[in-house]
């Protein structure tokens, strides 16, 4: 088991660390984290606001020079962005002025720069297809709702066919229904396609109805892997049956310990409230 | 003082460009720190050197018929040329004052020898009239002017005093009125054909209507009243120009105040005044003053051209003379009142804006 | 006996497209310091709601009734706490409260205003930062301040429009406790406007999900027999909390997918 692990380990994450020099001195934002990750698997990265887990993603993505240790994706140490890592940000940010295709077109040219003008428009409309806008494609942003524009966003991330999507509390500006919606969408898509997926969220329930395991995170400075929490529930995943799983609540209950316990307010009382 | 209080003071006050200095002061990442210092000061001292440099180079080209262009020394020279004939305007203000007092002084101990005379019997006749006479003399000789002409210092004086009751002016009218704008749409509606309609007349069409309701309207005799007519119709001609931005801005900020306030004001069941005064115009507090700084530039533009054009005392008339005087100093004179125009222009804005700081109330990051 | 008393109340707005219905027949009734939680998502007409219950907009069908009385308005009797908290910048936490004070108690002495909003400072436990503006206080505080200055005027009822949708999770389980808090100590009639069915379930007796709009309505009603006080960390345990966040948390995807495939239908046809 440990050998076959080792073999279909697909992104590898080791003592990997972030720290920067202020005029205060070196401050240490994450330390010595550690995870791997099998194809096709979706892990959550569960913490406080601050705490780094955002920190770790954009590293991950490439968007952030790594301090310590390393990234492997694909038996490849990453040094930078690449098309092999889509990542979902938070806003979706569109560009106003392309309608929902021409925005998911222009990350799809880069990728595919000999395919044919038909066969391009037609991965365009295939993910438009999959995350429910089939009927938007003409659309700009403002004449979509946000809820829309985050579909467009993920659309965007993957029709680039990255063999890993980063996903950055994607669903955080989206009201709780809208959220559940999303979370839907998306899981069908990860399940259907079996991607790879690592999403950093501060939802509790979005962690446990979407991933196969959670990581939980220590508050920063310092932050670190606290408890790394395996996901029981049956794929395919539907809410009613993940809801009323006996091990729903229980999990949830332990979850919000540990993020209690982790709450940096209480570490260090002296800070503002 | 904490680094902290004196950045925060330099943030209110709009003096970015001193903050490097202060965080170097600090030992606040010195390489970053001066490379900031060599973008916001050295850049700009380049530019304005090779500005002068070119302008050296150039001046001598170009004949007028005052003579070569002057260059930026010979302007400078001329500065100096205008602040030394201040002084010695003042000089001689001071020795005219100085000969009346003494001439007075000697008509007084003069009356007094009279009045003297007659306290001691003397039967020489109209021996107290004419002390009389000498005494009113002395108190004349003592309240008589000094009439020489202003001096350049003087117009710089006269031309700020008349922007600022224009302003004032502009300001007691503007605000009132955008306030009302704001509240509501009748009143925006009423007031709106005026606004399309007058705000884009240039300052020169209105000069000619104000001198004649001035000269027409204000009639009070020179010696009693407060202002000469040519300062009333300097400072009305700018703050006719000069409202507009105001008003303009005061009622998109009334009128932008944010609904929610509106909302706590029904809940909390504010009357109309209250809400006035204690929700609307301190919501529409920075819009105010982003008004009233843009009415204060161009009230400040406008009074140079009325100014030039009715031959009113201030910078506009001394250019107008010196244009028309045609010395060989004039081209000089001319462009140091340029600088000045434009420097106190700066600092008017600079003013300006440290009181959009104070009273926007966004939180102060430190 | 019933408090507020809501019977067919509908809104209809104009917009570009032709005239919204956003709220159709909607009937409430709150009894004399019951704690309601209406659950509903953006877009759903629950602002719309809230501003009718706060007397800030006038319904175009049905009535609103506080006390028997039908509402004209806003008034002193209704206290609104909003999401946005609604502030004012350019007034200190103790000066907005006074506001408040000065506005609802005309009558009373000047000493008398000043304790009564120290008190309600102090209730909120601001009182070291009474001379702060807003701008100076976290999202937390901030909605701190606007609770104090709700009860202050010591209103009837106090409506609470998503008043901790602004804040992180952890800012919003403290103040979830405060607000329990306050209210044990108050028992104010509240009407509580929120996203968060776990929320709800901390704070009310009762829970409504408001359908969403276009043509929002009061769906079902979830009595929350669960005892008080209500720890977050312990509810997880209990069964009762699981069973009612379920049911209600799946009828709102039920019933969102419902509207969401009518909806197709219709443009399809």
């Amino acid at each position: 088991m440990p050998d076959s692990g080792r073999a279909r380990c697909f992104v590898e994450l080791y003592n990997l660390g972030k720290s920067y020099d202020t005029p205060a001195g070196r401050q240490v934002v994450v330390r010595g984290f550690e995870l791997r990750m099998e194809e096709g698997e979706f892990v959550a990265i569960l913490g406080h606001s601050g705490c780094g887990k955002s920190t770790v993603l954009s590293m991950i993505a490439g968007l952030n020079a790594i301090s310590e240790g390393g990234i492997v994706i694909g038996h490849r140490e990453i040094t930078g962005p690449g098309p092999d890592r889509g990542v979902v940000f938070q806003a979706p940010s569109l560009l106003p002025w392309l309608t929902a295709f021409d925005n998911v077109m222009l990350g799809v040219r880069q990728v595919h720069p000999r395919a044919t003008r038909e066969r391009r428009a037609e991965i365009v409309r295939h993910h438009l297809e999959l995350v429910g806008l089939g009927d938007a494609h003409d659309r700009r942003p403002a004449e979509l709702s946000l809820g829309m524009q985050q579909r467009v966003g993920i659309a965007r991330a993957l029709a680039l066919s990255p063999r890993l999507l980063l996903l950055d509390e994607p669903f955080g500006m989206l009201d709780a229904l809208t959220r559940m919606e999303l979370q839907d969408v998306l899981i069908e898509i990860l399940e259907r396609e079996r991607r790879t997926a690592l999403m950093v969220t501060h939802d509790v329930d979005e962690a446990l109805f979407l991933a196969h395991r959670i990581v939980l995170m220590t508050s920063g400075p310092e932050a670190r892997v606290g408890e790394l929490l395996e996901v029981p529930f049956a794929s395919p995943r539907r809410r009613a049956a993940v809801l009323q799983h006996p091990a729903y609540y229980e999990l949830r209950a332990r979850i919000i310990e540990f993020l209690d316990e982790h709450d940096p307010m209480h570490r260090t009382t002296a800070a503002p409230a | 003082m904490s680094r902290e209080r004196v950045l925060r003071a330099i943030r209110v006050l709009d003096l970015s460009f001193f903050e490097p200095f202060v965080r170097l002061a600090f030992g606040e990442q010195p390489g970053r720190q001066l490379r900031k210092i060599a973008l916001q000061v050295l850049v700009p001292l380049a530019s304005f050197g090779l500005f002068l440099g070119a302008w050296t180079l150039a001046a001598s080209n170009v004949e007028t018929k005052y003579g070569t262009l002057p260059t930026p020394a010979q302007v400078w020279d001329q500065a100096g040329v205008l602040i030394a004939e201040h002084h010695a305007e003042r000089q001689r203000e001071a020795d005219f004052h100085a000969a009346q007092a003494r001439k007075a002084a000697e008509l007084e101990r003069a009356a007094a020898v009279l009045a003297g005379k007659a306290d001691r019997g003397d039967p020489a006749p109209g021996l107290r009239d004419d002390a009389a006479l000498l005494r009113d003399r002395a108190r004349q000789t003592r309240a008589q002017r000094y009439s020489g002409p202003p001096t350049y210092i003087d117009q710089i004086l006269t031309s700020l005093k008349t922007v600022f009751l224009g302003f004032l002016v502009a300001s007691l009218i503007a605000i009132p009125l955008g306030v009302l704008c704001g509240l509501s749409r009748t009143f925006a509606m009423a007031v709106n054909p005026f606004v399309q309609i007058f705000k884009p007349v240039s300052p020169l069409a209105w000069l000619p209507i104000v001198m004649i309701l001035v000269g027409a309207l204000y009639t009070t005799p020179p010696e009693e009243a407060w202002f000469e007519k040519s300062f009333v119709t300097s400072a009305l001609t700018v703050a006719l120009c000069s409202l507009w931005p105001t008003l303009m801005n005061t009622a998109l900020g009334v009128s932008s105040v944010p609904r929610e306030y509106h909302a706590v004001a029904q809940v909390l069941g504010l009357s109309w005044w209250t809400r006035v005064r204690k929700i609307v115009i301190p919501a529409a507090m920075p819009m105010i003053f982003a008004g009233l700084r843009i009415s204060l530039g161009v009230g400040w533009m406008v009074l140079i051209a009325s100014e030039m054009l009715a031959q009113n005392p201030g910078l506009g008339k001394f250019i107008w003379d010196m244009f028309q005087n045609g010395s060989s100093q004039t081209l000089a004179q001319i462009m140091v009142a340029v600088f000045t125009i434009g420097a106190i222009g700066f600092l008017l804005d600079r003013v300006m804006v440290v009181l959009q700081r104070l009273v926007s109330h966004q939180p102060e990051v430190a | 006996m019933a408090l507020i008393e809501l019977r067919g109340v509908g809104k209809t707005f104009p917009t570009v497209a032709g005239a919204t219905e956003v709220l159709r027949g909607v009937d409430l009734t709150v009894a004399e310091g019951e704690f309601v939680a209406i659950v509903g998502f953006s877009g759903s007409g629950k602002s719309t709601l809230m501003s009718i219950l706060a007397g800030l907009l006038r319904p175009d069908a049905g009535e609103v009734r506080v006390d028997g009385q039908p509402v004209r308005g806003a008034g002193p009797d209704r206290a609104l706490v909003f999401q946005t908290y609604a502030l004012l910048p350019w007034l200190s936490v103790r000066d907005n409260v006074r506001l408040a004070v000065d506005a609802a108690f005309p009558g009373w002495t000047a000493a008398r205003r000043r304790a009564h909003v120290d008190e309600h400072v102090a209730m909120v436990g601001l009182a070291a930062a009474a001379g702060k503006r807003p701008g100076e206080l976290s999202g937390g505080m901030r909605q701190r301040v606007a609770v104090a200055r709700a009860l202050a005027m010591d209103p009837r009822i106090l409506l609470l429009d998503e008043p901790l949708g602004a804040l992180d999770a952890l800012t919003r389980g403290t103040l979830q406790a405060e607000i329990a808090r306050i209210w044990a100590v108050t028992r104010k009639t509240v009407v509580m406007i929120t996203n968060d069915v776990e929320e709800a379930l901390v704070l009310a007796d009762r829970v409504i999900v408001l359908e969403p709009g276009p043509r929002a309505h009061l769906g079902p009603s979830f009595a929350v027999p669960l005892p008080r006080p209500r720890v977050r960390a312990a509810l997880n345990h209990d069964p009762a909390f699981a069973g009612l966040r379920n049911q209600i948390l799946l009828h709102l995807t039920e019933s969102r997918a419902r509207r969401a495939g009518a909806a197709r239908k219709v443009t399809h046809a």
